[in-house]
């Protein structure tokens, strides 16, 4: 058995109207060449202009991801020569990264396990390419368009652990709606370094890379087979060549080039972007709009709602849904109650119509205000499920029905003993079944009947006790 | 008429008045840019077409002009006098070129340089030397070479240049005319063909001190698409050259102008015309005085201008490749096909800087060379603006003599030359307001005298050099005129 060390590179795109350093739009498109600027194309005399929006995005990431932000934002040069850099030089960030020395908590099976951040840094994506049998194309879609890359500390030890720091991760991106980093459009990829070591050494073994892995489970596959590979060699007593390996579409990782000495990108600073200098007051703006993330909500529902596991998960898992809740929360009185409404109504509402929270038209502070109506007895958790679906169906607000329906419920034990009075006057066989016979069975009937009399409207509970106090003194009268 | 001689007010004035139109004054321009061209060869292209302009009152409407062919012109070819761009036609304009078309400037063409602006005699373009209107054995200078023999030779009033260690205020010396780049800034860069990004200036050329002001009002002014540009200010530069220059405060280099150290004849006839300037400059209200500079730091600017240089020069051009513009040639692999772009693309002066700045930047290197030249450049920037919170300008000979003559020897040897010949390049490390104007002629060939001045004050700049003007009384002059 060999101790695995993981550590992972991780590019993802940020969402932005344009692209990193031109004013060409950043959206996704299978078109090949129409997002593009004369900046992107790297045409002599051509200057970057930095996008404010991509800077403030890479810096709320790196706070929600625990780093240090710098004082000044600084990009650098990185220089090498390939095709689809047009420049000849990416502008990236060496000098001063967005963020240092962060961290991200991931649960796995149950165990919270801290990833060491070693740093988070803005740059911009290359352009892409597609090789043919005898040429190959280019597409400049996507060059320019701000990445960012997040590389971690040595610190992974499973292709489980990896994979849900992914999972993570990918879920601060979203929860700080930074990125949709959607992978399959390649806007979240990752590189992963993995060496093995024999459980006492001290040094690390010899570093495999393996490069632009899309989808989370080729990441998963790519470090279990070289796991197994690596394991297999160092058994046999062989070597591991440094070199970066490509995962194919059967799971298995294929050598592309030995790497001898690290290439060397003769970084320096950018000189046509002036160091901007980063104001307590602008990073304290950023930080203020870093949401709480999915593991302190699940938490939190745990803790302070009382929330099962299971509804924890479900209410965490998305941002907008947990947004939701939370409004619902924040304005009912019953957190109990708020849960059952969101949870099986408005949750399975979504997945019936499939559509997401944002084109559900009931509000949270409707749902609240239903929460407060049943919980208040004002009217019935039946009266109030009835309602949701109406409103939901209608595209109208519940309260509004309510009001419309005469809905609200009587919970008035007078009015409620007169109705059910005219009642009993209406049905006198049933009452002497019960003064006669001692037949409880008519209660059932009863309740029924008030209910129809007040389309729904008297609350249950309070008319059966009365039902049966009324029931008693007809018996009593009938005896004297 | 007198077209050669004009001045741009003077030529406004004829338009103004119906005395020609602005295609008359194209025509004599192309005319005059053809007839000297085998001669000179100041332009890569010439325009032959005479193509309508926006009307309006601009100061430069309907006046010819040329650019050097480092800036892009949509649809204009624009080689940066290199192979590996002799096809190159843009697809997008400079800002500055921009803002002459708005103006409605008229092109006359495009300028020849020292390949891809990296050189400083105007002997390397890939179509040929540039030779001196005054003398046609001399070198006119780079590597604004073009730009500058146009002016000189008066087929255009004014012209752009780019300068990035005095590829303007150097050519403009030996031409006999004036050169002026402002704070690094106040004009945009866009568009220009980046040889060193940090030390890069657009400037012009004219033959007097007020038209550079004119063309620099066109010139100037915050630009979003360069970031390094300065903010706009509320002031025209050609409406403060008279302002009074009663007790502004000038220095020379006592290290520089120590007429003893030179051998050469020609460089003491210097001195001694440019220490009887000093003197008229006194009687006329200016105050002069000598300022010792670590001579460490003096000895230190040119090498430290040639590793910065070709440290950013060799990342900036990375993007000649073959691959999105310019000839490609065959080749079996990209990397091949890349290579090969770049071998017959760039002449061997080229390659050796691009070697240079490749190893300055290694990492092993970097330290210990680029980062050491960034320091000492700000260790110069440092001292110049200490002597800014006293002085208004640094006064110097832009040039120990005249242009030297294609086989002259170099006279790199002397170090004291070396400085004396190099010592612009300092504005270009504090991007500095700097103008070089005609101070002496000596045996018919110009002499200029280069005045530096506080960074954003181009302003102070252009008002002392107008009476510096004022006071050499050389201005306006054509090559060829007699008895200068």
């Amino acid at each position: 058995m060999y101790k695995v060390v993981i550590g992972l590179e991780v590019h993802c795109e940020l969402e932005t109207k344009s692209k990193n350093f031109s004013s060409a739009p950043n959206t996704f498109t299978r078109t090949p060449n129409i997002n593009v600027a004369t900046v992107d194309l790297g045409l002599p005399g051509i200057l970057p202009v930095v996008n404010k929006e991509a800077c403030r995005k890479a810096l709320k990431t790196a706070m929600a991801l625990h780093c240090e932000n710098p004082d000044e934002v600084v990009f650098d040069r990185k220089n090498y020569f390939y095709p689809d850099l047009p420049k000849g030089y990416q502008i990236t960030q060496v000098t001063k990264p967005m963020g240092r020395n962060g961290y991200l908590d991931v649960l796995v099976n149950g165990e919270k396990k801290r990833i060491l951040i070693h740093q988070l840094h803005l740059e911009e994506d290359t352009a892409s390419l597609e090789h043919n049998s005898n040429f190959s194309l280019i597409d400049y879609n996507r060059s320019g368009i701000p990445l960012i890359e997040i590389v971690t500390e040595p610190c992974i030890e499973s292709a489980e652990v990896a994979v849900r720091f992914l999972e993570e991760l990918r879920d601060v991106f979203l929860f700080c709606e930074v990125s949709e980093a959607k992978s399959n459009y390649g806007q979240m990829r990752c590189d992963v370094n993995i060496s093995l070591m024999k459980e006492n050494d001290k040094q690390l073994g010899t570093k495999v890379e393996m490069k632009n892995i899309n989808a989370f489970n080729s990441v998963k596959a790519a470090i279990e087979y070289e796991i197994k590979r690596q394991s297999e060699l160092l058994d046999k007593g062989e070597k591991i060549i440094q070199e970066t390996r490509r995962i194919d579409e059967d799971g298995k990782t294929y050598s592309m080039r030995e790497k001898v000495d690290a290439v060397d990108y003769k970084y320096f600073i950018e000189p046509n972007l002036p160091k901007v200098p980063l104001s307590k007051k602008y990073l304290d703006e950023i930080r203020k709009e870093i949401p709480m993330l999915k593991l302190e909500r699940f938490e939190l529902y745990q803790e302070k709602y009382g929330l099962s596991e299971y509804d924890a998960g479900v209410l965490s898992a998305d941002k907008k849904i947990s947004d939701y809740f939370n409004e619902v929360v924040e304005n009912s009185n019953d957190t109990n109650l708020a849960l059952n409404f969101v949870s099986t109504s408005v949750l399975s509402t979504l997945n019936k119509l499939d559509i997401t929270i944002d084109e559900f038209l009931v509000k949270p502070k409707s749902i609240a205000e239903l929460v407060n109506r049943v919980h208040d007895k004002k009217i019935s958790l039946d009266h109030g499920k009835k309602i949701l679906y109406q409103a939901i169906k209608e595209e109208k607000d519940p309260i509004d029905l309510i009001k419309e329906q005469h809905l609200e419920q009587i919970n008035d034990e007078d009015k409620l003993l007169e109705i059910i009075k005219n009642v009993m006057d209406n049905n006198k066989e049933q009452v002497r079944q019960y003064v006669e016979d001692g037949n409880t069975f008519v209660y059932n009937f009863f309740v029924g009947q008030v209910m129809k009399t007040t389309n729904r409207q008297a609350n249950p509970n309070i008319s059966l006790e009365l039902i049966k106090q009324e029931l008693e003194r007809r018996k009593q009268n009938d005896k004297k | 008429m007198d077209y050669r001689h004009k001045t741009i007010k003077e030529l406004k004035q004829d338009l103004i008045d119906e005395k020609t139109t602005s295609e008359e004054l194209f025509k004599e321009a192309n005319e005059l840019a053809h007839k000297y061209q085998d001669e000179y060869n100041s332009f890569v292209t010439i325009i032959d077409k005479y193509k309508k302009r926006a009307k309006n009152d601009s100061m430069i409407n309907g006046i010819p002009y040329a650019i050097k062919d480092n800036f892009s012109t949509s649809n204009i070819l624009t080689t940066a006098s290199s192979n590996i761009l002799k096809d190159y036609i843009p697809v997008y304009d400079a800002t500055v070129y921009k803002k002459l078309k708005i103006n409605g400037g008229v092109l006359v063409g495009k300028t020849t340089l020292d390949e891809l602006a990296m050189g400083g005699t105007g002997t390397t373009a890939h179509t040929g030397v540039v030779k001196n209107p005054w003398d046609k054995k001399r070198l006119i200078g780079g590597s604004s070479a073009g730009s500058a023999s146009a002016v000189s030779l008066g087929i255009v009033p004014f012209s752009i240049g780019s300068d990035t260690g005095d590829s303007i205020r150097k050519p403009a010396s030996f031409g006999g005319i004036v050169g002026f780049k402002p704070t690094y800034g106040r004009i945009s860069r866009y568009g220009l063909f980046a040889f060193a990004s940090s030390l890069d200036h657009v400037g012009c050329f004219t033959r007097n001190v007020e038209d550079a002001a004119i063309v620099t009002d066109i010139l100037k002014g915050h630009d979003p698409l360069d970031m390094t540009t300065l903010k706009d200010e509320d002031i025209k530069y050609s409406e403060h050259l008279d302002d009074d220059i009663k007790g502004k405060k000038l220095f020379y280099i006592k290290e520089i102008c120590n007429i003893e150290g030179y051998e050469d004849e020609n460089i003491k006839k210097t001195f001694k015309e440019f220490y009887k300037l000093v003197d008229k400059l006194k009687e006329e209200g200016f105050i002069v005085e000598e300022v010792s500079f670590d001579e460490n730091l003096l000895n230190a600017i040119y090498p430290t201008y040639m590793t910065i240089s070709c440290a950013e020069a060799t990342s900036n051009n990375a993007n000649l490749t073959g691959i999105q513009f310019g000839p490609r040639p065959k080749g079996d692999s990209i990397d091949e096909i890349m290579f090969n772009a770049r071998t017959e693309g760039f002449s061997e002066l080229i390659k050796r800087r691009f070697i240079l700045g490749s190893y300055i930047l290694q990492k092993e290197n970097q330290d210990k060379l680029f980062l050491n030249a960034c320091r000492i450049r700000r260790l110069i920037v440092d001292k110049m603006n200490e002597l800014f919170k006293e002085y208004d300008g640094l006064i110097l000979p832009a040039s120990g003599s005249f242009a030297p003559t294609f086989d002259a020897s170099s006279e790199r040897l002397n170090p004291k030359a070396t400085v004396l010949e190099n010592h612009m390049a300092i504005a270009n490390f504090g991007g500095f307001p700097s103008i070089t104007l005609p101070m002496y002629y000596n045996n018919n060939l110009p002499v200029g005298i280069n005045l530096t001045g506080k960074v954003r004050d181009d302003k102070t700049v252009l008002n002392m050099a107008k009476k510096i003007e004022d006071i050499v009384n050389l201005k306006n002059k054509v090559a060829g005129d007699e008895n200068v």
